[in-house]
């Protein structure tokens, strides 16, 4: 028997729904580090963000809209397809030049992530709502709502456990999120988006692009329409030009400089509440 | 014959004027000359430079105030920090709560005389000032206080620990309120303060200083330091400032965000509005009236949540606009310290043109303009309740925060059409909803993106409900556990 020609897989972006190459056709040459394998993934360019935006903002008002209950399903079925996919994401982890018992522990975590934010979807609100005690004739509460459009610069330190503990929260609160993968290790963030295509996660809820980050986040910060920008990387250069950034439009900013995704501390409701509003309404009590 | 209706208007008087009913002020102590409140004590300035502080309603001097340079902004960042590590992060929680309950008490002796001095200094009306702005702002420490040692239970899973030096840099629309809401939660969580008052409205600040003398507060726990935005910038720049918080104009806010950028200190920002104020058919109309007057002419519309545009549902529109036209008329504007005056003065000259320059811009943009016909005072900086009707979305007066006295007008047919409406501003601060649908009013408090929804009311205030912008009018809230979240890390 003949041996089987290794089919290699395009990697592609992920914006509205679609698995589309990156409008101005370039791309980025990734050898694996034992050079047996040659990736050319997309190198996304502002305009590919800026259609993200446009399906991100375009799927806000009914995926907040969606019940908590029914967001939670949705990321327990995310874990659920993970989970049938883990070996996909070990062997590409293994590719990227991790070891078998890293790989595998990352996309466990991963797994365990996706569940344990499931079940926050229909509980933070309870947690972070109140109904306040005014000194007047009048019902008063409050309650967490989501801020809106969030880019997200994924973490270089965990390619899909960093990614991931950076979107989850986002979403699982109600945000439509445009997410840039890690550039040293692209693979699993782009390959996601798979996981995500069958997952009943509405097109445009999470886009997810690869590229150049020197490139890209001055846009991911400025964008007028972008509403929180989660930053996750060392460089100061770049924290500080995020932070400049969000004075366009008085973007909420997250900063997580040298986050170890692993400890308890990369999880929890607190992490959900960085991209959230605190509304609150009031109403007379009376005839 | 002469029919009976006409014996009665023969009979009953139509001069309805009010009488004078001014407020007394003989019962103020307000010194010629106030210093910077620095580590307990008043200072000079080093530099020797005073401003006046001037009474809107008639342009004359009250007292002169200094002004801080960089030097004495950095002396009370210096007793800040040291009274931060040496005293008030290490005092038993409950006995820094009794400090803030003695601060609460003490306002609350002295209301009325704060009161008086917050009309003269700022122009409005004492009966805003008297019934909201000074027993809020006692109300206000009084809640924070009762936090100081129960900041365990505060946030879930979490405990607390003080920032640090929290510079404050507050408005001149609501001064002394302003400063209670930047304060109290601070000082509850085991920060220190220095306190930037607006450079129109400084006094009741420095009559605060006094207070916390009086309340033996130790020296540096709170500084003020007086000035114009020169100062406020010091604060912002100066390093040993852990947590800045400020409460102003969008535009400078930004400017505060960018210059905060690649420093490790926090900020909340609670910015500028313009709030949609919604009325549908099945509204209490005369209620709703009433609600619309509120919104926009409480404190002469210098208010950041103010329901500067108001929408009304196509079918109600003339009967509201025409109700509204004739209770402006009633409107009484005035001697701030009469206790009749609905309408005070406009704050100062600066603001007053801008006023003015968003009137011509309305006029020349080719809406219709109608202001009431009251009597403007000779002396002193003031505008006449107006509204603008024929406006559309795009119109600069929809769009931008005029910070006055000032409603535009635009009608609606449907829901979707009013939310989309009310949503198309960069602010997101407040907004309205009048009906006697239940389900609207959640529907519109759901939908419209902003941080405090009023329905069936409006402008209402309390220590405990969180207020705060979404989008570009600011983020984090003042009031309630938010407003505490503000001036701690978790861990």
């Amino acid at each position: 028997m003949t041996q089987s020609l290794h089919i290699n897989k395009t990697y592609k972006l992920y914006i509205d729904g679609n698995f589309s190459r990156t409008e101005s056709g370039r791309y980025i040459k990734w050898i694996d580090p034992k050079k047996k394998m040659i990736i050319n993934f997309c190198r996304g360019s502002r305009k590919d963000f800026r259609n993200a935006v446009v399906s991100a903002r375009s799927a806000f008002k009914a995926w907040s809209g969606r019940s908590a209950y029914n967001r939670g399903q949705i990321f327990y079925r995310i874990a659920e397809m993970l989970e049938g996919r883990k070996e996909q994401f070990i062997s590409e982890l293994i590719l990227q030049g991790f070891t078998k018992k890293q790989s595998k522990k990352e996309v466990t975590l991963s797994i365990d992530r996706l569940v344990y934010y499931a079940g926050w979807a229909d509980k933070y609100q309870q947690l972070f709502s109140r109904v306040n005690p005014v000194s007047s004739p009048y019902y008063n509460f409050s309650t967490p709502e989501p801020t809106g459009v969030v880019a997200a610069i994924a973490p270089d330190n965990s390619c899909l456990l960093g990614f991931l503990s950076v979107v989850v929260p986002a979403v699982v609160g109600g945000n439509t999120v445009v997410v840039l993968a890690s550039e040293s290790y692209p693979l699993c963030g782009i390959t996601f988006a798979e996981v995500l295509h069958s997952s009943d996660v509405p097109g445009g809820v999470i886009n997810i692009m690869s590229g150049r980050h020197d490139e890209l986040i001055e846009q991911f910060s400025s964008h007028m329409d972008v509403n929180a920008i989660i930053y996750c990387g060392a460089d100061s250069g770049h924290a500080s030009m995020v932070e400049k950034n969000t004075a366009l439009n008085v973007k909420r900013a997250v900063k997580y400089a040298d986050q170890n995704w692993i400890n308890p501390d990369a999880q929890g409701p607190y992490h959900i509440m960085k991209s959230q509003e605190i509304k609150t309404t009031w109403h007379p009590i009376g005839y | 014959m002469v029919s009976k209706t006409n014996i009665r208007k023969k009979k009953v008087s139509t001069n309805w004027e009010y009488s004078a009913a001014p407020e007394s002020t003989d019962h103020i102590s307000l010194k010629s000359n106030y210093d910077l409140f620095i580590a307990g004590k008043f200072t000079k300035p080093k530099e020797g430079t005073y401003f006046n502080s001037i009474n809107p309603a008639n342009e004359t001097n009250i007292a002169k105030v200094a002004s801080a340079g960089k030097a004495d902004v950095n002396k009370a960042v210096s007793a800040a920090k040291v009274a931060y590590e040496n005293v008030w992060k290490k005092m038993d929680p409950s006995q820094r709560g009794k400090y803030i309950y003695r601060i609460a008490r003490l306002i609350q002796e002295r209301v009325r005389e704060f009161a008086v001095i917050e009309s003269l200094d700022g122009g409005k009306p004492i009966r805003e000032s008297r019934d909201i702005d000074i027993p809020l702002a006692a109300a206000h420490f009084f809640y924070y206080a009762g936090w100081a040692d129960k900041l365990d239970y505060a946030f879930p899973g979490r405990k607390t620990k003080p920032i640090g030096v929290a510079g404050q840099i507050i408005p001149w629309n609501f001064p002394l309120l302003m400063a209670a809401w930047k304060i109290a939660p601070a000082l509850a969580s085991g920060n220190t303060v220095v306190l930037k008052p607006a450079e129109t409205t400084p006094l009741t600040a420095l009559k605060l200083a006094e207070i916390i003398q009086d309340a033996d507060l130790p020296p540096g726990v709170v500084n003020i330091v007086t000035g114009d935005g020169s100062t406020g910038k010091y604060l912002v720049d100066h390093p040993k400032v852990d947590k800045i918080a400020f409460t102003g104009s969008t535009e400078v806010g930004k400017s505060i965000i960018q210059a905060l950028a690649g420093s490790s200190k926090k900020y909340t920002l609670e910015l500028g509005g313009k709030a949609a104020n919604i009325i549908f058919e099945d509204a209490p109309i005369d209620q709703a009236v009433e609600g619309i007057i509120n919104s926009i002419f409480f404190n002469q519309g210098h208010v950041c949540c103010a329901g500067s545009r108001l929408y009304v549902q196509e079918s109600v529109s003339k009967e509201i606009i025409s109700k509204l036209k004739s209770r402006m008329e009633n409107l009484i504007l005035g001697d701030p310290l009469d206790k009749n005056t609905d309408i005070g003065a406009i704050n100062s000259k600066t603001q007053l043109e801008k006023i003015q320059m968003y009137l011509d811009i309305g006029v020349d943009e080719g809406s219709t303009i109608y202001q009431s016909t009251c009597t403007i005072p000779k002396k002193g900086y003031w505008c006449a309740p107006t509204l603008f009707t024929d406006m559309s979305q795009s119109h600069r007066l929809v769009q931008e925060e005029i910070f006055g006295p000032v409603l535009v007008i635009q009608t609606f047919r449907t829901i979707d059409e009013v939310i989309a409406k009310a949503n198309n501003t960069p602010y997101g601060l407040s907004g309205g909803v009048w009906t006697d649908k239940g389900s609207k009013i959640f529907k519109i408090s759901k939908d419209i993106r902003a941080g405090v929804i009023w329905g069936n009311t409006f402008n209402k205030f309390d220590p405990t409900s969180p207020f705060g912008g979404y989008k570009e009018s600011g983020m984090g809230r003042e009031g309630g556990l938010e407003g505490l979240l503000q001036y701690v890390n978790l861990y």
